[in-house]
C-alpha cells in the first residue's frame, strides 16, 4: 500500500475552480504556463511556495464550479501529492481521477491540521496527523481501474491497442 | 497677405489679426477631448502638480471608448480613475456611448474652434471647419490647467476636388489614394485643406472619413469650408458655429493638388503602412480571417448602409469573423431602425456595442498569429490589430463587406 | 416500485429496467457539446488516446462562445483548432458566433427530452429544462466519449423540489433558484439530481426553467430535471412521445429529500460576494452603491429576461457613471429582441449591447472590473475574482432586479 508524507497547505471551504485557475489564464497553451496563476485570486504567492510532494488540506466542496480540467491538472503540475478535503464537487472529482490526481475525503482532518506541518498518508487506509490516526476509505473499483491505468488517456490508449 | 482656414482659426485663438506659417503663438484652446487611451496618465501627472486646478471645466470632454466593455482589471482601473476624476470635477463624461471622435462630432465640435484631443485622429473635426489636432498627455495637461497652449502655424496643402466619385467608390478610397500619393509623412506638420466643386458631392460622413485619416499622411490638422451640408449637420444637432472660415484668395499654400473624384478607384492599403496603397483588385484573392466594419473612420450610418446593401441575402464566409461596430449609440439606434443591424445579424456578422474595437486592437476581435484582417479602421501598422505577426489591410466599407462574404479580399463588383 | 425522472432516463437509455440511484452504469450518449476554450484540449486528448474516428460526428456540437469576440491574441488559436478538428473528423455542427453553448443546444434542437447529453462546461445541467439528463465533464472524459459514445455514471439520488402557487410580480425563477441554492448550500446537492414539480413550475416558461436547471450546478447538482410538457414540445418543435411524457417522478419513487415551497413566499434576492449560496433578500441590501450591471449569460440572457429588463428601464436612463452591459444569449434572441423593440429600449436607456456570447460571465472580457467596484449581474457565479480582481464584489440577481438597480445606481428592490 502506498505511503507518503507531505507538508500541509491549508485552504478553506468551497475552494472553487476560478480560484484554482482563473478563466483569464485558461487559454494559455499549456498547464505549465498556467502554473504561476494557480490560486491567484485567493493566495497569489501560493503557486510559488508549493513544493513537490506537498499536500493540500481543505474544507467542504473543494473544486466547486466549472468543469475546467485545468484545475486538477494545475494542482498536479505544481507537484501536489494529494488533496485531502471534507468533500469534493462532482466534476472536479471525476477530472482528478481521470488525470491521476489522488483525492482523499476525510471529515476531520481540515479541523485539526495546521499549515506547514507534515502529515503521513497510507493510501486507502489512514492519515496520521499530530500523532493521531484518521481512517480513510478506498475508491470504488471502476475508479481504481482508471487510476491504476495511469488516468483515462492511458486507459483509452490500452483500449485502442496502443500501449 | 491672405490666410488659409488653419491660419484664420489660429489667429482667432491667439487673439491676433494675422499669423503666417512658422510663427509660434500662444492660443486659447476651445475644447479638450481625452479618452481612455491616456487620460489616466494625464490624471497621474495632474495630481503631482503643486497647485492642480482646471482652467475651465466646460472645455473638457472625456470619453471612454477604447476598451469598452472593459477587457482586463488593468483597463478597468484606468477607467475607474477617469470616471472618479470626472465625477469629482464635474467633467462632461461619456462611457460606452461610442468612439470619441464620433461623439465629438455629434455633440460638441463647432466650426471655427481650436480643439485638442489626446488622440491622433482628432483631425476629424475639420469636417465641421474646426481645427482639431492630436496632442500627447503633457500638452493636454498644460491646456487643461491653463486653458492655453502654444502652436506652430502649419503650412497648408490644398486639395482641390472636382467631379464625383463613381458608384462603388467611396471617400475612404479617395483619402487612401491621397495618402498613397503624398506618402505617410507627406503632410508632416502641415494642414490639409479640402475645397472645390467636388465637395458638394461629399456627405458629412464622407468628410469626417477624409479628415479623420489625414493624420496618416502626418497632417497636424485637416480642414474644410463650412457649407450648407455642414451647416445642416450642425443645425440638426442644435449647435451654432463659432466662426465659419474660408481661405482667402491670396492665401499661400505650400502646394495645391487637383483631384478629379471620378478618377478614384477602390483602393486597399496593404500591410504594414497606410500609404502602401494599391487598387483593391490587385489584392483580390488574399485569404482573410477577419473583417471589420466600424471605427471613427467608417462606422457611421452611411457606411453601415453600404455594407448592409452588399450583404443582404448573403452570408459571411464560414471561417471569417465579420465584426460590425457602429461608431456611436446614436448610429446603432438609427441602424436598428433602418433594419441594418438585423441584416448583419442574419448574415452571420458579430455586431458589437459602439467602441473602437479591433481598430485599436487591444481587446475586442484581436487577430492571432499569422492571421489576416481587412478593416475600415484607421491603421494597418504591424501588430496593430493583435499578434505582432499578423496582417491588416485597409479598405472601404464596401470592400470589407465584400471580402467578408467571399472569405478573401474582393471588391463588391466581384461578388 | 416507482422511479425518479433520472432513473427513467437511465433505464430507457441502457435497457437496464432495474437501474436505480447508486448503481454505476454505462450510458449511451445522445449528444455532446464542446466549447471553444476546451476544444484544443479535447482534440489533443482524443488523438493521444489513439482514436482514428468519432463515434458519431452528427452527435458532436462545437460552439465558439467564451472567446467571441477574441480579446487576447492567442484566443483565435482555439477557433483555428476547432475548425481543423471539425474538418478532419467531419463535424458539421459548428457554431462560430451564434451565441452561448447552453442556449444553442436546446434552441437549435440538438437536445430533446429524455436525451443523455454531456458538455465540457459545468452549466451543461441547463438541458434538464427540457427533461434531458445533461451534465458537465472534463475534456479527458469528453475525448473518451468522442471515441466510444459511452460514459460511466453513478445514477444519482434525487432531491425533489415542489413549488406551488403564484409568484409575486417582482420575483422570477432566478430568485427561486438562488433561494434554493441558499437553502441547500453550495454543496447541498453534490452528486444528486434535482427534480422540480408543482403548479408554479408547470406555469413557468421553458426559458424560466432553463435559468433554474442552469444554476443547479451551483448547489453541486449533477443534473436538474423538469418534466416535459406542452411548453417543452412547443419549444423543441416536436410532438412528445409517450416515453417523453412519462418522464415524471412517480409518487412512490425514492427521493433522498423533498423540499416544498409556496410561491407567494419568494422575494427578490441576491447572491452576495463571493459565494452563490450567500443569499440575502434585496431589502437588506438596499442602498448599496453599484458601478456596473450585467444582463446576459446562459442563466438570464433570454428574450423574456431582456423584455423584463426593458419593461423596467422603458423611458428611464441608467444612473450616471453606472454602466449597463446587455449581452443576449444567442443570435436568435438578439434578432427577436431587435424585432420587438426590446434592444431599442435598452439602448436608449444607455445600455451597451454586445454580441451574443459568454461575455462578462466567464470573466475574460465584456466588462471586467477592478478593486473596489461592485457589479450586479444576472449570471450564475460570483466567485472571488470571477469578473476581475479579487476585490470586485459580485451580486447575482434576476434581470428585473438588475435593471432596477441600473436605473437607481444602487441596490434596490424592484417594483412591478
Amino acid at each position: 500500500m502506498e505511503q507518503f508524507s507531505g507538508k500541509v497547505w491549508l485552504l478553506g471551504d468551497d475552494i472553487d475552480t476560478d480560484i484554482i485557475i482563473p478563466t483569464e489564464y485558461l487559454a494559455l497553451k499549456t498547464v505549465e504556463d498556467m502554473k504561476p496563476f494557480a490560486f491567484s485570486p485567493l493566495r497569489p504567492e501560493l503557486a510559488g511556495q508549493i513544493k513537490e510532494g506537498d499536500i493540500i488540506v481543505a474544507g467542504k466542496n473543494f473544486g466547486c464550479g466549472s468543469s475546467r480540467e485545468q484545475a486538477p491538472e494545475v494542482i498536479k503540475a505544481l507537484g501536489v501529492k494529494c488533496v485531502i478535503a471534507k468533500s469534493y464537487a462532482r466534476i472536479f472529482f471525476r477530472n482528478s481521477i481521470n488525470n491521476g490526481l489522488l483525492l482523499i475525503e476525510n471529515p476531520d482532518l481540515y479541523d485539526v491540521a495546521a499549515e506547514g506541518e507534515t502529515i503521513d498518508v497510507t493510501v486507502g487506509r489512514s492519515i496520521t496527523c499530530q500523532g493521531k490516526e484518521y481512517p480513510i476509505s478506498s475508491l470504488p473499483e471502476n475508479l481504481l481501474d482508471i487510476l491504476n491505468a495511469g488516468g483515462l488517456v492511458k486507459a483509452m490508449r490500452k483500449l485502442n491497442g496502443l500501449d | 497677405m491672405g490666410m488659409t482656414i488653419a491660419e484664420k482659426i489660429i489667429a482667432r485663438a491667439a487673439g491676433v489679426d494675422n499669423v503666417k506659417p512658422g510663427d509660434i503663438h500662444t492660443v486659447e484652446v476651445d475644447r479638450l477631448m481625452s479618452n481612455d487611451g491616456t487620460t489616466h496618465l494625464t490624471i497621474d501627472m495632474y495630481q503631482k502638480l503643486k497647485n492642480p486646478h482646471i482652467a475651465d471645466v466646460n472645455k473638457l470632454v472625456w470619453i471612454v471608448d477604447h476598451n469598452v466593455p472593459c477587457d482586463s482589471p488593468k483597463t478597468a482601473a484606468s477607467h475607474k480613475k477617469m470616471r472618479d476624476f470626472a465625477k469629482a470635477n464635474n467633467i462632461t463624461f461619456y462611457e460606452g456611448k461610442g468612439v470619441c471622435h464620433q461623439i465629438m462630432m455629434e455633440n460638441h465640435v463647432c466650426p471655427g474652434e481650436l480643439i485638442f484631443g489626446a488622440d491622433s485622429h482628432t483631425c476629424a473635426y475639420g469636417a465641421l471647419g474646426a481645427f482639431g489636432t492630436g496632442v500627447g498627455c503633457t500638452d493636454y495637461l498644460y491646456a487643461m490647467v491653463t486653458g492655453q497652449s502654444w502652436l506652430l502655424v502649419p503650412e497648408t496643402l490644398r486639395f482641390n476636388l472636382t467631379g464625383k466619385l463613381n458608384e462603388g467608390v467611396y471617400a475612404r478610397d479617395l483619402i487612401l489614394t491621397i495618402i498613397g500619393r503624398i506618402g505617410a509623412n507627406g503632410a508632416n506638420y502641415k494642414a490639409m485643406e479640402f475645397v472645390g466643386e467636388g465637395m458638394k458631392t461629399l456627405t458629412m460622413s464622407d468628410r469626417i472619413s477624409i479628415c479623420n485619416l489625414c493624420v496618416e499622411a502626418g497632417a497636424k490638422t485637416a480642414l474644410m469650408e463650412v457649407d450648407d451640408i455642414a451647416m445642416d449637420y450642425l443645425k440638426k444637432q442644435g449647435r451654432e458655429p463659432k466662426a465659419c472660415f474660408k481661405s482667402d484668395e491670396d492665401a499661400v499654400f505650400a502646394q495645391t493638388y487637383d483631384i478629379d473624384l471620378s478618377s478614384i478607384e477602390p483602393i486597399v492599403a496593404k500591410p504594414h503602412f497606410v500609404d502602401n496603397v494599391v487598387p483593391a483588385k490587385e489584392c483580390a484573392g488574399v485569404k482573410i480571417d477577419e473583417a471589420f466594419l466600424g471605427s471613427c473612420n467608417n462606422g457611421r450610418l452611411e457606411d453601415l448602409r453600404v455594407g448592409a446593401a452588399i450583404i443582404k441575402g448573403r452570408k459571411v464566409a464560414p471561417h471569417v469573423r465579420f465584426l460590425v461596430v457602429p461608431a456611436s449609440n446614436t448610429i446603432y439606434q438609427q441602424a436598428m431602425e433602418e433594419g441594418l443591424i438585423d441584416i448583419f445579424m442574419e448574415a452571420g456578422a458579430i455586431v458589437m456595442n459602439a467602441n473602437c474595437s479591433v481598430c485599436w486592437g487591444s481587446c475586442q476581435g484581436v487577430i492571432g498569429e499569422g492571421e489576416t484582417l481587412i478593416s475600415t479602421g484607421t491603421r494597418n501598422f504591424k501588430g496593430r490589430a493583435g499578434h505582432k505577426d499578423s496582417f491588416v489591410y485597409l479598405g472601404s466599407a464596401a470592400t470589407v463587406t465584400a471580402s467578408a462574404i467571399k472569405g478573401e479580399i474582393a471588391t463588391a463588383d466581384m461578388l | 416500485m416507482g422511479a425518479t425522472i433520472i432513473e427513467k432516463i437511465v433505464r430507457r437509455n441502457t435497457g437496464m429496467e432495474a437501474a436505480k440511484a447508486g448503481d454505476i452504469v454505462t450510458v449511451n450518449v445522445d449528444r455532446v457539446m464542446i466549447h471553444d476554450i476546451f476544444i484544443p484540449f479535447v482534440a489533443d486528448k482524443f488523438e493521444e488516446m489513439g482514436f482514428k474516428k468519432l463515434w458519431d460526428a452528427d452527435k458532436v456540437v462545437l460552439i465558439y462562445d467564451h472567446l467571441v469576440p477574441a480579446s487576447q491574441v492567442d484566443d483565435t488559436r482555439h477557433f483555428r483548432k476547432g475548425d481543423e478538428f471539425a474538418a478532419r473528423y467531419g463535424m458539421k455542427n459548428v457554431h462560430r458566433s451564434d451565441g452561448i453553448c447552453h442556449q444553442l443546444m436546446t434552441e437549435a434542437g440538438y437536445v430533446k427530452p429524455g436525451n443523455i447529453v454531456f458538455g465540457t462546461d459545468s452549466h451543461t445541467t441547463t438541458y434538464g429544462c427540457v427533461g434531458a439528463f445533461s451534465s458537465g465533464i472534463g475534456y479527458t472524459e469528453m475525448a473518451s466519449i468522442l471515441g466510444t459514445g459511452k460514459l460511466w455514471i453513478k445514477v444519482p439520488e434525487t432531491i425533489k423540489v415542489n413549488i406551488n402557487g403564484k409568484l409575486p410580480s417582482n420575483v422570477t425563477s432566478k430568485d427561486i433558484i438562488l433561494r434554493l441554492i441558499g437553502d441547500l448550500g453550495a454543496d447541498g446537492a453534490t452528486y444528486k439530481a434535482l427534480e422540480f414539480a408543482g403548479d408554479t413550475i408547470e406555469n413557468m416558461s421553458v426559458a424560466s426553467r432553463m435559468t433554474m436547471s442552469n444554476m443547479a450546478i451551483e448547489a453541486g447538482a449533477k443534473c436538474a430535471l423538469f418534466t416535459p410538457d406542452e411548453k417543452t414540445a412547443e419549444y423543441c418543435e416536436i410532438e412528445l412521445t409517450d416515453a417523453q411524457r412519462s418522464l415524471v417522478g412517480d409518487e412512490d419513487a425514492v427521493y433522498c429529500r423533498t423540499i416544498s415551497y409556496q410561491a407567494e413566499d419568494f422575494v427578490p434576492v441576491m447572491a452576495c460576494p463571493s459565494q452563490v449560496d450567500n443569499i440575502k433578500p434585496t431589502t437588506v441590501l438596499e442602498g448599496t452603491e453599484i458601478d456596473q450591471v450585467f444582463i446576459g449569460s446562459c442563466t438570464n440572457g433570454r428574450l423574456e429576461d431582456l423584455e423584463a429588463a426593458a419593461s423596467v428601464l422603458k423611458g428611464k436612463k441608467v444612473a450616471p457613471f453606472v454602466k449597463l452591459i446587455v449581452t443576449p444569449a444567442s443570435r436568435k434572441i438578439y434578432r427577436q429582441a431587435l424585432a420587438n423593440g426590446t434592444l431599442k429600449i435598452l439602448s436608449e436607456a444607455g445600455a451597451m449591447i454586445t454580441h451574443p456570447g459568454c461575455g462578462l460571465c466567464c470573466g475574460r472580457a465584456g466588462g471586467i472590473l477592478t478593486d473596489g467596484e461592485r457589479v450586479v449581474a444576472t449570471n450564475n457565479r460570483n466567485f472571488l475574482g470571477r469578473m476581475g480582481t479579487s476585490k470586485v464584489e459580485i451580486f447575482l440577481a434576476s434581470p428585473v432586479t438588475a435593471a432596477a438597480c441600473a436605473a437607481a445606481g444602487k441596490i434596490v428592490t424592484p417594483e412591478l
